[in-house]
C-alpha cells in the first residue's frame, strides 16, 4: 500500500512553518547572524531586522512596537503576565481572577503565586465553556489587581467576551490579561480594556521557541528573567533574532489571507459539525457558533480517546484527545470536565484542529475514516450506545 | 512509545467479544480512570479430565494498551488450567508484548485481574473453595472500586454509565 500524505488536523498543537516564513527566516542564520546589542555593522543590521519585526507586529495588532516584549513562547509570556504583574506591585498578596478553563501555563503560575502570598480565583464556564462577565464581576475583591481569561479555548474552541471583560476590569481599575494563542490572526481581537496579552509564533505557520506579551504602556511588570537588561529590561537574554523575524512574517501572512481562509474554516467546521452529530452517542463539547473558526471538539460514548487516536494515526490522520489515557499524569482534560462532560464522555473526546492548508478532501479522509474507527473501538467496549 | 507487539495485537486484537456460552466473567476497571475490561472464560474438562480455559474472550474500553493486554491475557490463557490461569501476572502480560511504557503498566495489571477475577467468579458459581491468594486478590480489588467511587463521587453522579462498573486500583 503506497503511503498516502499525512492529513494533519492538529493545528492546535502546533503547525507547519509555511514556505513564507522559512523565506523571511532565510538571512537570520548566517548572513545576519549578529548580536542586536552588538554595536558594530553585523550588529546594527540584525537589531534593524528585530525592530522591523517588532513593529510590523505591532502594527498587525494596531499597538505600540515598544509595547511588544518578545518571549520564549506563550507559556513564558504567560507566566511574565501574571508573575511579573503581581511582583511588580509595592503591596504583597492580593488577588488574581481566572477561569476554570485557562491553560495549564495560567492555572500552574496561579498555583506557583498561592505560594507568594496571591490568592485567586477561578470563575466557571457554563456548560459551552463561557466565561459570564457577571460572575467575573462578582468574583472581584477590593484586593483583586488582575483578571487573566483566555481569548479562546485551545481545547473546545469556545470564545470569550473579551470586549465585555475588558469594559469591566477597565472600569473597576483592574489590569486584564488574555492568552490569545489560538484567537490571534483568526478573530477580531477588541484590545481596550486589555492590559496584557500572550501569543505563540508556532500556532500561526511560525518557528517554535518565540511568543510575545504584548504590554499595554504605564503596565508595571516584574521581569522573571534577570540578565543584560534586553526587552526594555523586562525579559533579559540575548534576542531570537530568527524567531521574531519569522513571527512577524507569520502574523503578516495569517492577516494578509485572513478573508480566505478564515471562511473556509468556518465552513470546515460547519461541515464537521453537521457530519460527526450524526455518528450515535456522539456530541459537540463546545459553543456550535461561539467558536474559533479552526476548532471543533467531540465526544464518542463507549470508547476510548487515546485508542481512537491511534485508531485515525493508521489512516494517516493526526487529531488530539483529552482523554486521561493520553496525558502524563492520566487525568482527563480539566477543561472537558469544567464543561461538565460526563467523565466516560471525558475520555472519549476527539479535538479537530484545522490549518490554512486543510482542504475539503482532508475532511473528507476523515469522515470516511472516523465512523468506522469509532464502531470498530465500539465493538470491543462493554459499554453500548443506546443501552 | 508502544511496540510492535502492542500495535499489532491493537490492530488485529484476538478473541475479541463476548463469549455466547460463558461459564463466569471478571469484571475490573472503571470508567473514571479510562480503562474497563470484562473478560469471559468458558470452563471445560480436557481429555485427561481437567479442568481447563476452553475459551477466553473480552470486551474493552479503554487506551491502546488495554485493548492489547486483552487481547494478550486472552491467548495466554486459552487452554490453561484454573490453577495455571490464576498464575499469570501483570508481568507476564507485558514482557509477552515487549514491554510497556511505565505510565501504561497498570494496564497490564488490569488484564492479569481481570483473569484473576473470571476464575473467582467462576469458583463462587460451583460453590467451590477459593484459594487463599484469589480470595485477598479479590478483596483489595473491591476495596479500590470504594475508595476510587469515593473520590470520584461527583463525577460519578452525573455519569450514568459509571454506576455498577466495578473499578480499578492499579490507577489511583
Amino acid at each position: 500500500m503506497a503511503m498516502s500524505k499525512l492529513v494533519y488536523l492538529d493545528h492546535s498543537a502546533t503547525t507547519p512553518v509555511a514556505p513564507e516564513v522559512l523565506d523571511a527566516m532565510a538571512v537570520t542564520w548566517s548572513e545576519t547572524y549578529g548580536n542586536p546589542s552588538s554595536l558594530h555593522s553585523a550588529g546594527r543590521a540584525a537589531k534593524r531586522l528585530l525592530e522591523e519585526s517588532r513593529e510590523s507586529i505591532a502594527s498587525s495588532l494596531g499597538v505600540r512596537h515598544d509595547e511588544i516584549v518578545f518571549t520564549s513562547g506563550a507559556t513564558e509570556a504567560d507566566n511574565l503576565a501574571l508573575i511579573g504583574a503581581s511582583r511588580a506591585r509595592a503591596a504583597r498578596g492580593g488577588h488574581i481572577v481566572a477561569s476554570n478553563i485557562e491553560h495549564h501555563a495560567v492555572l500552574h503560575a496561579l498555583d506557583a503565586l498561592r505560594r507568594e502570598g496571591v490568592e485567586s480565583t477561578l470563575v466557571e464556564v457554563d456548560e459551552f465553556g463561557r466565561v459570564d462577565p457577571a460572575a467575573v464581576a462578582a468574583a472581584l475583591r477590593p484586593d483583586t489587581f488582575l483578571v487573566s481569561i483566555l481569548a479562546g479555548s485551545n481545547e473546545v474552541g469556545t470564545l470569550q467576551p473579551i470586549e465585555e471583560i475588558g469594559a469591566l476590569c477597565q472600569k473597576r481599575g483592574v489590569l486584564f490579561h488574555t492568552d490569545a494563542v489560538q484567537a490571534l490572526g483568526k478573530v477580531s481581537l477588541p484590545l481596550d480594556g486589555v492590559s496584557l496579552l500572550s501569543a505563540s509564533a508556532h500556532k500561526l505557520h511560525g518557528p517554535k521557541g518565540i511568543g510575545f506579551l504584548w504590554i499595554r504602556k504605564g503596565t508595571r511588570l516584574a521581569p522573571l528573567i534577570h540578565g543584560g537588561g534586553h526587552e526594555r529590561g523586562v525579559r533579559s537574554g540575548t534576542e531570537n533574532v530568527p524567531g521574531a523575524v519569522g513571527f512577524a512574517a507569520a502574523l503578516r501572512l495569517a492577516f494578509a489571507e485572513k478573508d480566505q481562509v478564515v471562511p473556509r474554516m468556518v465552513r470546515l467546521r460547519g461541515r464537521l459539525l453537521r457530519e460527526v452529530l450524526q455518528i450515535p452517542g456522539t456530541r459537540l463539547n463546545g459553543h456550535p457558533s461561539e467558536s474559533l473558526p479552526h476548532i471543533a471538539n467531540f465526544s464518542f460514548a463507549a470508547l476510548e480517546g487515546e485508542s481512537l487516536i491511534m485508531r485515525l494515526d493508521e489512516a494517516g490522520i493526526a487529531a488530539s484527545t483529552g482523554s486521561a489515557c493520553s496525558s502524563p499524569n492520566l487525568e482527563p482534560s480539566h477543561v472537558l470536565l469544567a464543561l461538565r462532560v460526563p467523565i466516560s464522555m471525558a475520555h472519549g473526546s476527539l479535538r479537530i484542529s484545522t490549518g490554512r492548508q486543510t482542504t475539503d478532501e482532508d475532511i473528507d479522509h476523515l469522515l470516511e475514516v472516523l465512523p468506522h474507527a469509532v464502531s470498530e473501538l465500539r465493538a470491543m467496549s462493554p459499554f453500548k450506545v443506546g443501552e | 512509545m508502544y511496540t510492535e507487539k502492542v500495535v499489532e495485537h491493537f490492530r488485529h486484537p484476538h478473541n475479541m467479544g463476548k463469549l455466547a456460552d460463558f461459564s463466569a466473567v471478571g469484571k475490573v476497571g472503571n470508567i473514571v480512570c479510562g480503562d474497563v475490561l470484562w473478560l469471559y472464560i468458558r470452563v471445560d474438562k480436557d481429555e485427561e479430565g481437567r479442568e481447563i480455559l476452553a475459551d477466553v474472550s473480552w470486551e474493552t474500553f479503554g487506551c491502546t494498551a488495554a485493548i492489547a493486554t486483552s487481547s494478550m491475557v486472552s491467548d495466554l490463557a486459552k487452554g490453561k488450567t484454573l490453577e495455571q490461569a490464576i498464575e499469570i501476572t501483570n508481568r507476564d502480560v507485558a514482557t509477552e508484548l515487549g514491554g510497556l511504557p511505565p505510565v501504561k503498566m497498570h494496564c497490564s495489571a488490569l488484564a492479569a485481574e481481570a483473569l484473576g477475577e473470571a476464575v473467582y467468579d467462576y469458583l463462587v458459581k460451583q460453590g467451590r473453595p477459593i484459594p487463599e491468594r484469589l480470595r485477598l486478590r479479590h478483596e483489595h480489588i473491591q476495596k479500590d472500586v470504594a475508595a476510587l467511587e469515593k473520590r470520584y463521587a461527583a463525577f460519578l453522579g452525573a455519569d450514568e454509565q459509571a454506576k455498577g462498573s466495578p473499578g480499578c486500583g492499579s490507577c489511583t
